[in-house]
């Protein structure tokens, strides 16, 4: 047992989930009790959808623990398949199913007779792996799926596009910024004049997924999820992938050209011609991209040896590393991840781009490093922006998991040229600067006068007793000023002069506030 | 389904699948640890619930909570490691830590079908390190969302002091009460100084978490009738808990907590007051009035009481009349509150409902029944485990002006064209009592009052043509 008040990653169906209900018309019904389809909500509330979740539970009470789902899976199964004719169903399994050890693969095995749609068992424990790995082998798992019965019926679409063209895999719903990065994504191969042939999972078909072999080459973003995917395409079709993230000028730059070597090994055959993207990258480093030039103008060089700490997933963390420190000159004093099951990976990664490196998923132990190393600013997920409140350390969010202000409206990419020109701004905006930072040196705050009351002048003569105090106290202090302005108006207009409990519930209902 | 099949005169209970969202009701301990400010709540499960928690807790996870999970893994699962001393080990822990007055453990589905064995193991630790453990088996096995409230105060009610029959002697405290009465602007009404008479008068005891200053007004308003609450279950802190016994009366606020009104019956030999609840005014008055009657006394000024809260809604009643709300239902607050919406004007379509107590809320049925035909409206159905996808069939058909609903399905009915309101507000908003019926209908009508603002931008139907069929 393990003592825990917050969790970095989530369980893993959450993960095979998030893939499932990226996917068009795929529907995921949980084997879960009451209460564990709070993945709706979160769908609901933090991407704001505006379609129902194609998420259901077939729900395990206590007649299920006393006798067995027996035909309560199937019926939902074929309940939804007649409902809502998706093209497939993934069953999938929570901790509860873990332990309950039915055979839910029979019970896949039954309803797949019985429904137009495809039905599959999402082979995920939860007991070994978390959200993100779930949610990696869930993707290749359905990619597996549709690319073997493809080639059972003969329908697999293998012939490589004339034109060079790839597939982004690992884009999908509730990813850190993943909606923006990939518009980013195809603004940039638009540019590099690539074709985007498939993107999964997020408002792709399954339907589609034969096309995969057609593409060039694969390109995974994120670190976390897709991977497994691209592997798995590589053993089978041979087809090559690009696991760089393009966050960050350098590693852009990079990723093109890692695009490049991959595409010129087909383009003269092809096309009949080699592409050359270096000086697209030049210009768009020096000129169409602000944060090169950032980094060279003064507001910057304020930043120089500034100390940071860098802790999230693998993805965000290793690239926000590498930016801070070779991008702009912050000395990242610690870089951290809580992806525990890619910690060689990580390490090798930021190794020389940090002083220090930790690995763990417990928070405290995030908090308490921070609070020792003492950094000019944070950048991290939402755990460690409350931690930057509470030390008082700006903190700037570069990674999962994230809250409603994670999923802004306006355009935000991490990746590509735009996406550096927003970590450019994230981070000159976490840091205080220039002028201000002289300021507070030379004179040690802005306003050393303390606040007494809010208001500029004090003319109460109305006595609050000591309870009535302590409820005032009681309310949240933006609407305190308010019952207290009320309910002192209401006892002058009564000719009150002691305010006592009482007095307070009757202006509440005399005032109707 | 036409609107015909919808509505009957008689009070009639559907079931359907029970294929419905709601919260787990470990989400209890959200407000529970905030009400008994000396307690810690230790939910025994695994990463779901944790993330749950995390995720519908939001920001007061970060205000270092008094509770935590006790994260079982696969070692505690296939019982390689040793559940008590686990348990003891971070009990200890939180010991040290928190040094609270009482660990009250949750038990989840995992526990329940590991058969772990919480009651057995509780009574041996809590001497071994000395803080009384409380186990309430909140679980989405058995229950919905507010009934894990109702499992935690049935195990409360165990721990409660046994009362003994002699008169405590209360100090004859109501300067507050002249001090209120001397204002009101109810100049001719027949308000006078209540008489609290402690020597006929039985003991109450309260039931139900509500915040401190709700009890103190629920309080307040019976002791403008001379009728003294002795003491609440929950209380505000564990060791204030009250003496129950023989003799005892027993009153519930809410309309979720039938196994601790059981429990104080059948275990502690209280007197159950079955009463409609006190939410909206109308409620207030009749669960006033059932406590007076029980206690023989005659109600005084509630009828004018209720009237000016009425006077004082004015505005917010013209905006709800001939309004149709559908309750998707998952929280049990549904009978109640539709009850009062329709006092309001409103007209209630389907009042969905996770689990139905009839003898719990034997007068609160009783009086919406009465309410329906005072207001000439027929009864609506009441749907008990409600499937949601039929639910939303429904919807489609007989477009509400107004769903309380989820969070999983606020948007995409938004989306729709079809207002709704989250249904967990009125969980954690002030409903009870007189003074916060305000309250009720702020949240009721927030959406239409934004529809009202927005209405000339014509805007509704946000998603595409093909998939408007919901």
């Amino acid at each position: 047992m393990k003592l825990a008040y917050w969790m970095y990653a989530g369980p893993a169906h959450i993960g095979t989930l998030r893939v499932a209900s990226s996917f068009k018309n795929v529907h995921a019904i949980m084997h879960a009790p009451l209460g564990d389809d709070y993945f709706n909500v979160m769908r609901s509330m933090l991407e704001r959808e505006r379609d129902f979740t194609p998420v259901t539970a077939s729900i395990v009470d206590r007649h299920v623990l006393a006798r067995g789902s027996q035909e309560k899976v199937v019926d939902n199964i074929t309940r939804k398949d007649k409902e809502e004719r998706p093209d497939l169903i993934v069953l999938t399994p929570t901790c509860t199913s873990s332990i309950l050890q039915e055979d839910l693969q029979n019970f896949v095995d039954r309803a797949s007779i019985s429904s137009a749609s495809d039905v599959i068992l999402a082979d995920v424990n939860h007991y070994r792996v978390n959200e993100l790995q779930a949610a990696d082998r869930t993707l290749e798992q359905v990619v597996r799926y549709y690319l073997d019965k493809a080639r059972r019926q003969g329908t697999l679409n293998q012939p490589m596009t004339n034109m060079p063209s790839v597939n982004i895999i690992g884009i999908f719903t509730l990813g850190f910024h993943n909606q923006h990065d990939c518009r980013e994504l195809k603004r940039l191969l638009q540019d590099l004049g690539i074709q985007v042939n498939e993107v999964i999972p997020e408002g792709g078909s399954v339907e589609n997924l034969r096309n995969l072999p057609k593409a060039w080459l694969n390109l995974v973003p994120y670190r976390e999820v897709g991977l497994m995917t691209a592997q798995y395409l590589q053993k089978e079709f041979g087809m090559p992938y690009v696991a760089i993230t393009p966050m960050g000028l350098v590693a852009t730059a990079e990723f093109i050209r890692k695009i490049q070597t991959e595409i010129n090994r087909w383009s003269p055959i092809l096309t009949g011609k080699q592409v050359d993207y270096e000086s697209y990258i030049d210009q768009q480093t020096r000129f169409v991209s602000q944060a090169a030039w950032f980094s060279r103008s003064i507001d910057c060089q304020n930043l120089t040896g500034k100390k940071a700490v860098v802790f999230g997933d693998t993805t965000h963390a290793v690239a926000m590393t590498k930016i801070l420190s070779r991008e702009m000159g912050v000395n990242v004093v610690c870089a951290g991840t809580y992806c525990k099951h890619d910690a060689d990976w990580f390490k090798e990664q930021v190794y020389g781009y940090c002083d220090e490196i930790l690995v763990t998923d417990n928070h405290t132990e995030v908090g308490d490093m921070i609070a020792r190393v003492e950094p000019a600013a944070i950048f991290g997920s939402q755990m460690e922006r409350h931690i930057g409140k509470r030390l008082d350390v700006p903190c700037g969010v570069i990674s999962a998991p994230v809250h409603i202000q994670n999923f802004p409206l306006g355009y935000r990419p991490f990746l590509g040229y735009e996406g550096t020109n927003q970590i450019a701004d994230l981070v000159y905006n976490s840091f205080t600067l220039g002028m201000e930072d002289h300021l507070l040196e030379i004179f040690g705050g802005h306003d050393t006068k303390e606040v007494i009351t809010k208001s500029l002048s004090v003319d109460s003569d109305l006595n609050w007793d000591a309870d009535s105090q302590l409820e005032l106290n009681k309310i949240p202090g933006f609407v305190r000023g308010k019952i207290k302005r009320n309910t002192e108006k209401y006892a002058r207009q009564n000719g009150m002069t002691k305010i006592t409990v009482e007095v307070m519930y009757a202006a509440k209902e005399a005032l109707n506030a | 389904m036409s609107l015909k099949n919808q509505v009957s005169n008689t009070l009639t209970l559907e079931c359907e699948t029970g294929n419905y969202h709601t919260f787990c009701p470990i989400s209890c301990v959200a407000w529970l640890y905030q009400k008994i400010e000396d307690s810690f709540f230790l939910v025994v499960g695994t990463k779901t619930c944790g993330y749950f928690l995390q995720n519908a807790l939001g920001v007061m996870i970060f205000a270092e909570p008094r509770y935590a999970m006790a994260e079982l893994e696969e070692g505690d699962i296939s019982a390689q490691l040793n559940d008590y001393e686990e348990l003891k080990r971070l009990c200890l822990q939180i010991k040290k830590d928190r040094n609270p007055s009482v660990i009250v453990w949750i038990g989840t589905c995992t526990t329940e079908i590991i058969k772990m064995d919480l009651e057995g193991m509780a009574p041996r630790l809590e001497i071994e390190i000395d803080i009384p453990i409380v186990v309430a088996r909140a679980n989405g096995l058995d229950y919905a969302f507010t009934q894990g409230e109702d499992t935690v105060l049935a195990a409360m009610a165990h721990r409660c002091p046994e009362y003994k029959n002699i008169q405590e002697p209360i100090v004859n405290n109501d300067q507050g009460i002249q001090g209120l009465l001397s204002f009101l602007p109810l100049k001719n009404n027949s308000y006078r100084e209540p008489e609290i008479n402690i020597g006929t008068q039985p003991s109450l005891v309260l039931f139900g978490s509500v915040p401190s200053s709700v009890a103190s007004q629920l309080s307040l308003e019976l002791k403008k009738q001379s009728i003294h609450v002795s003491g609440w279950l929950p209380s505000q802190r564990y060791t204030e808990l009250p003496p129950l016994g023989e003799g005892i009366y027993v009153c519930g606020v809410n309309p979720f907590l039938s196994r601790t009104a059981t429990t104080l019956m059948r275990r502690r030999k209280c007197k159950l007051i079955g009463a409609p609840f006190p939410i909206g005014p109308d409620g207030t008055r009749a669960w006033i009035e059932k406590i007076c009657s029980v206690f023989g006394v005659k109600p005084q000024g509630l009828e004018e009481r209720e009237q000016q809260i009425w006077d004082g809604l004015k505005d917010y009643l013209a905006l709800v009349r001939g309004k149709s709300v559908f309750f998707m239902g998952d929280n049990l607050l549904e009978i109640s509150l539709a009850r009062f919406l329709i006092r309001c004007g409103m007209v209630v379509y389907e009042i969905g409902i996770p689990y139905m107590d009839k003898r719990y809320q034997a007068a609160e049925l009783a009086l919406l029944q009465q309410t329906c035909l005072d207001m000439g409206v027929p009864i609506p159905r009441i749907v008990e485990k409600p499937d949601n996808y039929n639910q939303v069939q429904r919807m489609r058909e007989l477009q509400p002006d107004l769903a309380i609903t989820g969070m999983a399905h606020a948007n995409p009915l938004e989306a729709r064209g079809i207002s709704t309101k989250w249904s967990v507000e009125f969980t954690f908003a002030q409903i009870h009592g007189f003074t916060n019926a305000r309250d009720i209908l702020e949240l009721v009508t927030r959406p239409l009052r934004r529809n009202l603002s927005l209405e000339e931008l014509g805007w509704t139907g946000l998603v595409k043509k093909q998939k408007l069929n919901v």
